[in-house]
């Protein structure tokens, strides 16, 4: 891949100043190109998860002494349904995928747009309107939604709180993903440079292509699930009523069909923008690109059989119990073999120290301890005794904010100078990422702790011997804000007043790289011909 | 930039797209499956309850209408656009027959007090108040899809008069068909599962 020289292409607009005949809003809103709609997504997502995290801070300083703090126990529940819901639904299922894969799938297989660029557009509204009716749920006559973001029968037909948007909320969120994830499925198999067989294709586009898959075969079971509760509060069907006849335990079954794929929707576009950055800071081949693109598929693939693991207290058989938590184990091993295959690429690299792969190592070292501590609670006899405690919160959000959200903020820093042409303060991103590692670690390590001790998730009260434990949590909460708050601040002053971004800072060999920063409009002035694998470093 | 167009990338588009209706429709054949292993003879019972006749004419009318619509994709294919436009009218009104019909069929039963949270259910076994809830959930969820298709297929009709779809590409008009299958073999499941399980 031969780099295209800046200059040449310098005489298009790039997709900044593009205005494509629509002036001032219009032309974002509008827009049916990728990377203005990934943006558009970005700054959805960051804006929700502020709201996300500021209920999370807040329920963190309720938690800071036993008894009432700062909230009633109805509070505390609307609010952990709240933090979950936006969280899960509204960004990180969305969030890489809808972001960066938008932004940089088309870049990275040499295309110059996604398969359907309207159908693109019209996701990020649908997207929208889920959003508005998970709103709306906040604000409307009930009160705020208090089941949980899980909405397990019977409560979720019970409470008298606004359910219906919320799950309604959440059932047009899943449409627009799956949408999304039609959308690079086909354009994956379809638009693909020349020359770049499927072996030949980026690894981040691999785990897309993982992730599209998950999205279009799970998403549409919790559509349905979500549409089941509707019609059990409106037309009162007795699907998961036991006064009806239903089965409250099918409900937790088809939940969590969907939810347990959901969680590699969540991760597998997060292993991928690791595969991206650690060849890049390392000058070095990935090691092993077959066997991660094997174990991609793999984790999609098996993701599908272990959503029993969540219900192991129940009511199942003995041999289901045996069977999920045998291939609870078995999905280990190929998220494991990536681990192994970062470490093996950095090996003997020349590393080079910045943000980003910083952001890549923190990444795998919370990812593994999310990962172990899985595998705890994945075996049927410790499971029993951590089950809904605060262990399983420790776990989850070493996994999932550990996971996808260190993930987010390395892609970010990874292709910013890409995406705006502009490059942040080095120093200062070092800064926030260190401030927010630490407090990464003090907010969730204690609760490994406080769960192995008993105690359980989702009360806004507890004992006084878990007292110190909730103390040093609690203050990790205010160190990882402080970090967040100096990583956008810097981020928001680079776009400003940041110097020029180089075309390809950090010496990439992927197709993004050749073209300028920001990207034309059109992406490549002339689609390049493959021939060589994605981290040609020879 | 020169006109982009792939054929091939819009049906695959919508095949994937008929893979997320079709799973869809499985959770509620799963729950189906789960309750009729629970209360057999009740299903079986309740199934008698639904009327046969209208059932089996709207197969009738569904597979006719099936194959309607692939007969005016052929005659776009050979290149008679006017041939193809009689023929989804065909479809349409075959379509809008079988909402007429799964009318008359539900306002009989909700006439004689049989829907979910009726008294006269409520005195019912749960077995039969589930097949009930799944009947009306399932043929509802259906007759929607049938609407949506019947707007699609309205769509279609009216770019074909624009000359937007032409005998050179008529895409649209081929997936328009493809969901109108989809549709048409959902019912092909449903049909047994409701009416002929007795």
């Amino acid at each position: 891949m031969s780099a295209t020289s800046t200059l040449t292409t310098n005489a298009e607009p790039s997709y900044l100043d593009y205005d494509n005949h629509r002036k001032g809003i219009f032309a974002w809103i509008l827009s049916t190109d990728h990377k203005r709609i990934g943006l558009l997504y970005m700054f959805t997502i960051m804006s929700f998860f502020f709201i996300g995290a500021t209920l999370g801070l807040l329920m963190k300083f309720e938690l800071i002494a036993p008894g009432k703090t700062i909230m009633n126990a109805q509070t505390y529940n609307a609010f952990f349904t709240l933090h979950g819901v936006i969280m899960i639904f509204v960004i990180v299922i969305p969030g890489l995928p809808a972001v960066f894969g938008n932004f940089f799938l088309p870049l990275m297989i040499g295309a110059r747009d996604v398969a359907f660029p309207r159908l693109n557009l019209f996701s990020w509204y649908v997207y929208l309107t889920g959003i508005a009716l998970v709103l709306y749920s906040l604000f409307a006559g009930g009160g705020a939604p208090d089941t949980g973001w899980t909405f397990y029968a019977p409560y979720s037909f019970k409470t008298s709180t606004n359910m219906l948007p919320a799950v309604l909320g959440a059932f047009v969120l899943g449409f627009s993903s799956i949408l999304t994830g039609l959308n690079f499925l086909v354009t994956i198999h379809r638009m693909r440079a020349p020359g770049m067989t499927w072996l030949k294709m980026p690894l981040f586009p691999w785990t897309l292509y993982g992730t599209a898959w998950i999205q279009i075969l799970a998403t549409p079971i919790i559509g349905i699930t979500l549409l089941m509760i509707v019609a059990e509060r409106t037309l009162h069907i007795g699907f998961f009523d036991p006064t009806l006849g239903g089965d409250p335990i099918l409900y937790q079954h088809l939940f969590w069909i969907y939810s347990h794929p959901a969680v590699y929707i969540m991760i597998l576009p997060a292993m991928g923008v690791i595969s991206e950055i650690i060849p890049t800071f390392s000058q070095k081949s990935i090691f092993g690109y077959r066997f991660i693109v094997g174990s991609t598929l793999a984790i999609a693939f098996v993701g599908y059989f272990v959503w029993g693991h969540h219900m192991f207290v129940s009511g199942m058989s003995g041999v289901a119990l045996f069977t999920f938590s045998f291939l609870t184990f078995l999905v280990a091993i190929p998220s494991a073999i990536k681990v192994f295959n970062w470490i093996a690429t950095m090996h003997k690299g020349s590393i080079l120290l910045d943000t980003p792969f910083y952001w890549a190592v923190s990444f795998i070292f919370v990812f593994m301890i999310g990962g172990l501590s899985g595998l705890v609670l994945g075996s049927l006899a410790t499971n029993v005794h951590l089950h809904d405690t605060h262990f399983v919160l420790a776990h989850f959000h070493f996994i999932v904010f550990g996971g996808t959200g260190f993930a987010f903020f390395a892609a970010l820093h990874y292709w910013y100078p890409k995406m705006f042409g502009r490059m942040y303060d080095a120093k200062w991103a070092n800064t926030g990422w260190l401030i927010f590692f630490i407090g990464f670690l003090t907010l969730y390590s204690p609760m490994f702790y406080l769960g192995i001790k008993g105690m359980p998730r989702r009360y806004y009260d507890y004992d006084e011997m878990f007292h110190s434990g909730n103390i040093v949590s609690t203050m990790g909460s205010w160190i990882m804000i402080a970090g967040i708050i100096i990583i956008v601040i810097n981020l928001f002053r680079a776009a400003k007043s940041g110097p020029k971004g180089e075309q390809d800072p950090w010496k990439g060999r992927t197709l993004e790289w050749t073209v300028p920063s920001p990207p034309p409009v059109e992406n490549f002035d002339k689609i390049p011909v493959i021939e060589k694998g994605p981290y040609d470093y020879s | 930039m020169e006109e982009h167009r792939d054929d091939l990338a819009s049906k695959t588009g919508m095949w994937l797209f008929l893979f997320t209706e079709m799973l869809l429709f499985a959770g509620l054949f799963v729950v189906y499956s789960v309750y009729r292993f629970k209360h057999p003879e009740a299903f079986h019972l309740a199934a008698e309850e639904l009327n046969v006749f209208i059932g089996t004419v709207n197969t009738i009318i569904l597979l006719t209408s099936s194959m309607t619509i692939a007969m005016s994709i052929t005659a776009m294919q050979k290149g008679s656009t006017k041939l193809s436009l009689i023929l989804l009218t065909v479809t349409v009104v075959l379509g809008l027959a079988f909402l007429v019909n799964k009318y008359f069929e539900w306002n009989t039963k909700i006439h004689h007090h049989i829907y979910p949270g009726s008294e006269i259910m409520a005195s019912w076994g749960q077995g039969d108040i589930l097949f009930f809830g799944l009947y009306y959930f399932m043929t509802g969820l259906h007759a929607f899809h049938i609407i949506i298709g019947l707007t699609f297929i309205g769509f279609v009709m009216v770019y074909i008069r624009k000359g937007r779809i032409t005998p050179d590409r008529y895409v649209l008009l081929e997936n328009s068909g493809l969901y109108w299958h989809l549709v048409d073999m959902i019912w092909i499941f449903l049909f047994p599962l409701f009416y002929l399980v007795t």
